[in-house]
């Protein structure tokens, strides 16, 4: 017995040493890159706001995740009194279960899967991100407070609400893939030479939008900061099992960043990558290392102290460095089955943070939606719009089989297919404001039924 | 919603009534920072108490500071020479911007704007500076002495406003960019909390809410007091009475408050900047009422004299404790997320409720 | 072998979880458990690579139907339940119930004469790397051979939507 449950271990490890790997990998250093996310994230809002951010733990801030980490981990863990203890327990694990084991199904580069290649990829990432519903109520009813729990009901309302909107407009993306493995997905938007943003713009933006409501940020985040007014569902968490949603809510972000890149932006695809003579754009990634670089040199004699100068000089070697790593697998024969890794990494990368600043700079810029106008959003307008979407982008392709389409050549049919969508979703609007204005604002309305 | 609550602008304490998700009644618990100045001031000669009233409404000073010090020469039967009313002129508007300032930004704060804040203050910092450099305070500024001024405008007075209103034309471009178009501020804003103008006599609403209630009732027109007389600019007047309407009203006063600046330092009056006054003030006995515009409302000074150093009594009339009274019509039949809109746009400062 | 032992543990998770859901007395403890056998039962339609089933067992049964339950149970009055005592005359014929049906089973292997598995009809394992992908032969049998069924079951599902939907407005 014994001995055949240690043959076994050493199957599934020979068998599954790469994922595992891998999946230790992420759990360990995720908490960092949220950290360090977080901390880019405060040193935005600053710049938008005209002021610095944090600047004193390290240079310019750049330890200040660590001291938050260390600061939530040493608070003392409180409980309340009456709360379910395995609930309290179970809710931020919950929540940080369902993200981490989303971000298994991704695929950075086309050797480059976090775990395994899945054939249900993107249904498994929105599938398993779906659990994280959960941490949220139970972490709403373990606080054993009524406005705690309505805040976590509310914010679980939400979720479920806008999941419909997403899944709609990632099915109007799937239609041009046929299938729902990442790796193939990526490759269809290869083989068509065209990223499928330009063929489904409208599921673009209903994806973009949804996707902001489902990891609870602005202007969607009342549920979150309805601590103003009224006990949010992680109120009662402190210290670490707080940092443990925190996490969960960035690692989310990343989650849906990682989707629509993949689905429409092109996943680790250099933009044109079926155009041969636009090959020269492979230096892209190199030249913009080495600007970084050659601006923090300029920028050395600047600063006031010594530490802060031998700062700037390594963060420019440190570009320069990676800076000839992208480089090299264009150049140099030997370096070239690396191309696919490197140069896919740098574009997956940098597509994923572009997706999440525009996310922070929404959260800056804009205020934040009531809860019964975020339902009538999503309810009255994104998800017949995304219906609408599938409809007409199906029909879209149909005829772009019928005519032999391919490509760009796609770009014929799903156009107009988009101003239809776009003429539908004013006519949406319009009926919408009517019925809005017609009804009576002093009759009660039900904010779970949109 | 407690008295400690990041929302409710100081410790205002306001019980509400709910039926599900919305208010059908409300109760405001004022006098959390009640310290007694009307008791104060009959005990306390008529220039020593000048320094009380600036910390009633904390965030616009001067403008209390002016109301009082034009009462008491109101009962001397002095008046300011022109040049102290002119330069009184250039720092209570200068001080309406900076409340207007620190109540857009706290105001958009409440609504989810992260980021009109740090604009406002940033604008409010150059206001302040200029009050720093003029009296050599802030906040509680004691600008104005009983018969004008103490202190002689500083050598770069006249260029330090001029280089702020400059400034300052663009800097309300940019909040308007921010919020006047945007989608989810006007839903937010509109139909929110009206005021119908018949209500907002009856309750004795005054400033900005009245305004924008389509009352057209601004002091500064209707009785001018320091030198509003001699300037040229507009009442804004709002239509529905909600909030979004006092937030344009309040945006254009910010301009039209810019305006008079610019008009008055073109021709600051040289001269004495203090009247005859002597050193002991004895009133002769009798009472007055005196109000001028603040950024709030009307703020009204009603002082009795008995003929010796000190006032027999003192009353103030702070306007947003009587802005407040329309909290409970405002808010019925809107939903719990809209209180604090509505708290934010009467624009209250509880060191003025409760005095 | 490895696959003996991940079944072994979805299996007890699975039993267990049963188990402990209709023993719990705090309802959101048997939710969970619940949610927790469910997910169980997820990780062995992975097994048998059936991986469709498995991503939608998760989406609809635990993402759906069970943040269903859980709301239900968090917006009804609780406490009041709670201090009722629960079904306790009906313990006794669920009990009858599941003797009856382990002894159909039981008697089932029995009289096969055999170990458990070897008597049955045993469809011959497919080689896995010769299947085609899960989802796109469920999305071919639904639109191909089962057209009409799939049909009428969303006809059915926006009935109960708009049902639903009518009976949970207030009257005004």
């Amino acid at each position: 017995m014994m001995e055949a449950l240690l043959h076994g271990t050493i199957d599934f490890l020979k068998l599954y040493w790469a994922p595992l790997l891998c999946g230790v990998a992420v759990v360990a250093v995720l908490p960092l890159i949220v950290g360090y996310i977080v901390l880019v994230e405060r040193k935005l809002m600053a710049d938008m706001q005209a002021r610095l951010g944090p600047m004193r733990v390290g240079p310019h801030g750049l330890l200040q995740p660590i001291a938050d980490a260390v600061k939530l981990l040493i608070k003392e863990d409180i409980i309340p009194d009456n709360a379910d203890k395995l609930v309290f327990w179970l809710a931020p694990v919950l929540s940080v279960g369902a993200a981490l084991l989303s971000l298994a199904g991704l695929a950075i580069g086309p050797a480059f899967q976090i775990a395994q290649d899945i054939n249900i990829g993107i249904l498994f990432v929105v599938g398993i991100s779906a659990l994280g519903i959960f941490g949220i109520v139970l972490g709403g009813w373990a606080s054993n407070s009524h406005y705690s729990l309505m805040g976590a009901l509310r914010s679980s309302a939400q979720l479920v609400s806008y999941e419909t909107a997403a899944g709609m407009a990632l099915v109007s993306a799937l239609l041009f893939t046929g299938t729902l493995n990442i790796k193939s997905i990526v490759e269809a938007q290869s083989k068509e030479g065209i990223w499928f943003v330009m063929l489904a713009p409208v599921a673009f933006f209903t994806y973009l939008v949804a996707s902001i409501a489902e990891t609870n940020r602005a202007p969607f985040d009342l549920p979150e900061a309805e601590s103003e007014l009224v006990a949010g569902y992680m109120t009662e968490f402190s210290g670490f099992r707080w940092s443990l949603y925190f996490l969960a809510e960035y690692a989310n972000m990343i989650v849906v960043a990682s989707v629509a890149t993949t689905l429409f932006l092109g996943g680790w695809l250099r933009p044109f990558a079926s155009v041969p003579w636009l090959n020269v754009l492979d230096f892209l990634p190199a030249l913009l290392t080495v600007a970084v670089a050659a601006y923090c040199i300029v920028r050395v004699p600047k600063q006031p102290t010594r530490v802060q100068q031998s700062f700037m000089m390594a963060v420019a070697g440190l570009c320069f460095v990676v800076g000839l790593a992208l480089v090299a697998p264009v150049v140099l024969p030997v370096a070239k089955p690396f191309y696919a890794g490197i140069h896919g990494g740098f574009w997956f990368i940098s597509k994923v943070s572009l997706y999440i600043y525009f996310f922070m700079w929404l959260r800056f810029t804009i205020p934040r939606y009531r809860f019964d106008q975020l339902m009538r959003l999503g309810w009255h307008f994104l998800i017949p719009l995304s219906i609408i979407n599938v409809l007409l982008v199906g029909v879209a392709l149909i005829a772009g089989s019928y005519f032999h389409l391919q490509g760009w050549g796609l770009l014929l049919v799903t156009t107009p297919a988009a101003v239809i969508t776009l003429v539908a979703a004013l006519l949406i609007l319009a009926v919408d404001k009517e019925r809005d204005a017609r009804h009576d604002p002093n009759a009660a309305s039900d904010f779970y039924a949109g | 919603m407690g008295p400690q609550h990041p929302s409710t602008h100081g410790v205002l304490r306001v019980k509400l009534k709910l039926d599900g998700e919305r208010v059908i009644g409300s109760e405001c618990i004022i006098g959390y920072l009640h310290r007694g100045v009307e008791k104060i001031a009959e005990n306390r000669t008529y220039q020593q108490f000048a320094p009380y009233v600036d910390r009633m409404d904390y965030v616009a000073a001067v403008s209390s500071g002016l109301g009082y010090c034009e009462a008491v020469e109101k009962l001397l039967l002095v008046e300011a020479p022109p040049r102290a009313r002119v330069i009184r002129t250039i720092l209570t508007e200068l001080q309406r911007i900076a409340s207007h300032l620190l109540w857009l930004g706290t105001h958009a704060l409440d609504i989810g704007a992260l980021t009109p804040l740090f604009y406002c203050f940033r604008e409010r910092e150059e206001i302040l500076k200029i009050f720093e450099k003029y009296c050599g305070a802030r906040l509680t500024t004691h600008a104005f002495r009983i018969g004008g001024l103490q202190y002689e405008a500083y050598d770069t007075f006249e260029k330090d406003v001029e280089r702020f209103c400059k400034d300052f034309e663009s800097r309300i471009a940019e909040y308007e960019t921010l919020l006047t178009n945007n989608r989810i501020w006007i839903g937010r804003t509109r139909g929110v909390g009206i005021l119908t103008a018949a209500d907002a006599i009856a309750f004795g609403v005054t400033g900005p809410v009245l305004r924008a209630s389509g009352v057209k009732w601004d002091i500064r027109k209707a009785a001018p007091y320091a030198a509003y007389d001699q300037y040229k600019f507009e009442i804004p007047v709002g239509t529905t009475g909600d909030t979004y309407d006092r937030y344009l009203v309040r945006m254009e006063e910010m301009r039209q408050s810019r305006l008079i600046c610019l008009q008055a330092i073109e021709n600051i009056p040289s001269g004495p900047i203090l009247g005859k006054v002597g050193k002991v003030l004895k009133p002769p006995p009798g009472e007055v009422y005196h109000a001028i515009e603040a950024p709030k409302g009307e703020i009204g000074y009603y002082i009795v004299s008995d003929g010796t150093v000190m006032p027999y009594r003192v009353h103030i009339r702070p306007p947003s404790f009587i802005n407040l009274q329309a909290f409970d019509r405002m808010v019925r039949g809107h939903l719990v997320a809209d209180v604090v809109a509505i708290i934010g746009t009467i624009d209250i400062v509880l060191g003025e409720v409760d005095r | 072998m490895l696959d003996k032992i991940l079944f072994y543990f979805f299996a007890a998770v699975a039993v267990a979880s049963a188990v402990l859901m209709v023993t719990r007395r705090n309802v959101i403890h048997s939710a969970i458990f619940l949610i927790t056998a469910l997910l169980a039962t997820a990780g062995i339609f992975l097994q048998l690579r059936a991986e469709f089933l498995f991503i939608v067992q998760i989406i609809l049964y635990v993402g759906g139907i069970m943040v269903l339950f859980v709301f239900v149970i968090m917006l009804v009055n609780l406490d009041v339940a709670l201090q009722q005592i629960q079904f306790a005359r009906q313990k006794w014929v669920a009990l009858l119930v599941a003797l009856a049906l382990a002894g159909q089973v039981g008697l089932m292997f029995w009289s096969s004469g055999k170990m458990p598995g070897q008597g049955l009809p045993v469809l011959t394992a497919a080689v896995a790397s010769n299947l085609p992908p899960n989802s796109e032969t469920v999305a071919h049998s639904l639109f191909d051979a089962y057209l009409l069924p799939f049909e009428i079951a969303s006809v059915l599902l926006l009935v109960a939507m708009i049902g639903a939907v009518v009976m949970a407005k207030k009257r005004t």
